[in-house]
């Protein structure tokens, strides 16, 4: 019986993929689990894994085309077999309900390769990568001990193929992820737990009137300089105890941001219309620039890692994030975010929040500036920070607060310690 | 320790019992003067004589209410029923009568009887005589109900039944009574109602067997054990009060259960214990909790559809594969 193959979300905002390599060609055998083809989407490169047995019978998308979610870009069937009739339902006309594939950006594809969404493709379940079975009802499928180990070692379902029955997760499926090496999940921890609390009446004010003067995301800013010198001291002193620890001053603010962030709850916060999500820890994102963008890679529990660990990890993330290798859950869900153009000789700049998160912090480069201390002028390491804050949740004062934790902290990078 | 057969235990513990306690007696068809259908209570009346032995006509329903007669003025009776098949003749006694006397009584007439004798399949006997009946008494709260599978199980159950002030339902298994094992001569020995006894230790699946069910599922175990599947055999020996306890901490461990029972399948013993443990260890299962049970059709008196229709080491072997995600 011939499988469709259409095209899978591997994103969770992916809205069509380019086929940037078939790793098999027509009339290969493919087994079900085997990786078929590698797609761009909107973030990174994925593999796409074979939901069946047998040999790749026809390719409708070629390299460098795209489709969207749900689109027929192939067919694995049985050597001989007759395929026609589901090419010919691929090439079948569009239901009026099917939404226009967002194909505008593109060549102009050939009609029979450009076919609707075949009925009921559940993009949920094409993410999940599972046998047909379970794709009915768009459910995924797992079994309670299975789910609730996953929940446990804080791993996504989503990213796990079922071995069991139509797919079922099951404790050998998880037990496998779990003993896999290391390596490529050291970045993946759990994101930060949560407690939400209804947004009182004046907060809802608040928000629908600065909504509706700047924008959904009201920013505003709060700027302000930090002597950088102890900092700076100290990631020598670290260096000189050991080389291998590579700390850069980037990790120090970092870690800084996430102990302050716990301090100051309000800032780790994020406004949901009706409710403000206030985080337990600190998931900072970090903003990586890629060759045709940007990408957020998320240290987890940042407030709980050590300054090796968080380097270690920015470093690992940011190399994938550049090999665009990083997972969904890797540069998602952060809790406050980080820029940094210092490298780029940028003095001071603002920063664009990600939503939902409540703030994003702008640092610039770090310069010797002649500065006035004990009524005499000398010359310190300054570095400007901007904070954008999203005004429905942080107030001006709130942020305030925070940036003067922040900038004691990173001026006295023993509180660290203490 | 003796070797006995499970005849032999259950003998050794009237006979300790009635020697213990001069207002233990036994009565029912056959149990005096023939030393009973199955010889369970050989050489008593010869021991005794015919005040602790007493041979009763053929009516279960006027013998099980003198029982319950006899219970509630202080005495201690075992009634046997030839087989547990007759004793649908008596369950107005035994149901609304020894189950609800405390209850109705206000609490002032227990009724420390015993109704015992075997169930279950036996060979080529028929619908009528090849009947589970654990989960009819098990359903009325008042009535206690076991059903041992080993010799030492029996001896030891059957003393603390007799010794319980409440009636207590007590189903041994036909085909068992030759079965052999240790067991304790010391008269002290009794096993407590209500817990269950792990028969075989093991981390990958649980099976739960009672009566008949436990050699065969030990079986099982066996051949699972050379195929790489390690099983842990709980028997719960009191059907109720039930061990769940012990139950859920062995599914737990293994996350994978396999209910074992000759019973019809339907409003059976097992569908409880599968509901227990979907409460008490949803979190724990990686597989839906399977049973097998005896086939949902009168008992067949051909030889090759009586087989079929009672649980074997196949059927349980096949059911552990399933949810352990073998096949």
């Amino acid at each position: 019986m011939a499988s469709k193959v259409i095209m899978p979300k591997l994103s969770p905002t992916m809205e069509e993929g380019q086929i940037a390599r078939w790793l098999k060609k027509e009339g290969d055998k493919v087994s079900m689990g085997e990786p078929l083809a590698e797609i761009d989407t909107d973030k990174a490169t994925m593999e796409m894994q074979a939901l069946a047995n047998g040999v790749l019978r026809k390719i409708l998308i070629n390299e460098g085309e795209s489709a969207p979610l749900g689109q027929l870009i192939a067919v694995i069937g049985d050597p001989g077999e007759d395929i026609a009739s589901v090419l010919s339902e691929a090439a079948a006309p569009k239901p009026a309900a099917a939404p226009a594939p967002k194909a505008a950006s593109e060549p102009a594809p050939k009609p029979a390769e450009e076919p609707p969404p075949p009925p009921s493709p559940s993009p949920a379940v094409a993410t999940n990568g599972r046998k047909a079975g379970t794709t009915d009802s768009g459910r995924m499928i797992v079994s309670p001990l299975a789910a609730r180990m996953a929940a446990h070692s804080g791993l996504d379902l989503r990213s796990i193929q079922g071995s069991g029955p139509n797919g079922r997760i099951i404790k050998r499926d998880i037990e496998a992820v779990l003993s896999k090496p290391k390596a490529a999940t050291v970045a993946v921890g759990t994101p930060s737990g949560y407690r939400d609390e209804p947004a009182t009446q004046i907060r809802q004010t608040i928000a629908k009137r600065l909504v509706t003067s700047i924008g959904p995301v009201p920013h505003f800013f709060l700027t302000v300089d930090i002597e950088m010198d102890r900092a700076a001291e100290m990631r020598q002193n670290i260096k000189a105890l050991d080389p291998d620890l590579k700390i850069s001053v980037n990790d120090i603010i970092i870690k800084c941001a996430a102990v302050a962030l716990i301090q100051h709850p309000q800032v780790n916060a994020s406004f949901q219309e009706k409710f403000i999500r206030y985080y337990e820890h600190a998931d900072i994102g970090v903003a990586v620039a890629i060759d045709d963008g940007l990408i957020t890679p998320v240290i987890r529990g940042a407030d709980q890692k050590s300054l090796s660990q968080i380097a270690g990890e920015v470093r690992e993330l940011a190399e994938r994030a550049r090999g665009k290798k990083l997972k969904p859950e890797e540069y998602t869900g952060a809790t406050f975010s980080i820029s940094n153009l210092g490298m780029f000789g940028i003095d001071e700049f603002t920063a664009v929040i990600n939503p939902p998160e409540g703030a994003i912090l702008a640092v610039g480069a770090m310069t010797a500036k002649p500065v006035v201390r004990d009524n005499e002028v000398v010359v310190r390491q300054m570095m400007r920070v901007t904070m954008s804050c999203d005004h429905r949740v942080i107030d001006g004062a709130t942020g305030a607060k925070f940036l003067q934790t922040f900038k004691k902290i990173l001026e006295n990078p023993l509180y660290l310690v203490v | 320790m003796p070797t006995l057969t499970i005849r032999e235990a259950l003998n050794q513990a009237i006979r300790e019992e009635i020697i213990r306690d001069e207002r233990v007696f036994i009565m029912g068809e056959e149990v005096a003067a023939y030393d009973g259908a199955y010889k369970v209570t050989r050489g008593l009346l010869h021991d005794f004589g015919d005040k602790r032995v007493i041979d009763t006509p053929i009516t279960e329903l006027g013998f099980a209410g003198l029982g319950v007669g006899a219970a509630m003025v202080g005495l201690r009776p075992i009634v046997e029923f030839m087989t547990f098949n007759f004793s649908i003749l008596a369950t107005d006694q035994i149901i609304n009568s020894a189950a609800k006397m405390l209850y109705m009584s206000g609490g002032q007439f227990n009724v420390p009887i015993v109704f015992r004798g075997p169930g279950g399949s036996a060979f080529q006997v028929s619908s009528q005589h090849s009947q589970a009946l654990e989960s009819w008494y098990a359903y009325f709260p008042g009535l206690k109900v076991v059903m041992p599978s080993t010799p030492a199980d029996a001896k030891g159950l059957l003393k603390s039944a007799i010794r319980d002030d409440d009636p207590v339902v007590f189903i041994e298994q036909e085909r068992m009574y030759g079965n052999k094992g240790e067991v304790p001569d010391d008269p002290d020995f009794t096993i407590p109602l209500g817990v269950a006894d792990v028969k075989r230790e093991g981390t990958d699946c649980t099976i739960v067997a009672r009566s008949l069910m436990v050699p065969v599922a030990l079986k099982a175990a066996e051949q699972l054990q050379e195929q790489g599947v390690s099983c842990e055999v709980i028997d719960p020996r009191t059907i109720r009060p039930l061990d769940i306890d012990t139950i859920i901490e062995s599914v737990k461990k293994t996350n994978r259960v396999v209910l074992a029972e000759e019973s019809h399948p339907i409003c059976s013993v097992n569908a409880e214990i599968s509901h227990e443990i979907m409460q008490f260890a949803f979190d724990y299962l990686d597989a839906p909790v399977k049973r097998v049970s005896g086939a949902d059709v009168p008992m067949p008196y051909a030889k090759n559809l009586e087989q079929a229709a009672v649980p074997d080491v196949e059927k349980i072997i096949a059911a552990v594969r399933e949810v352990a995600y073998l096949d």
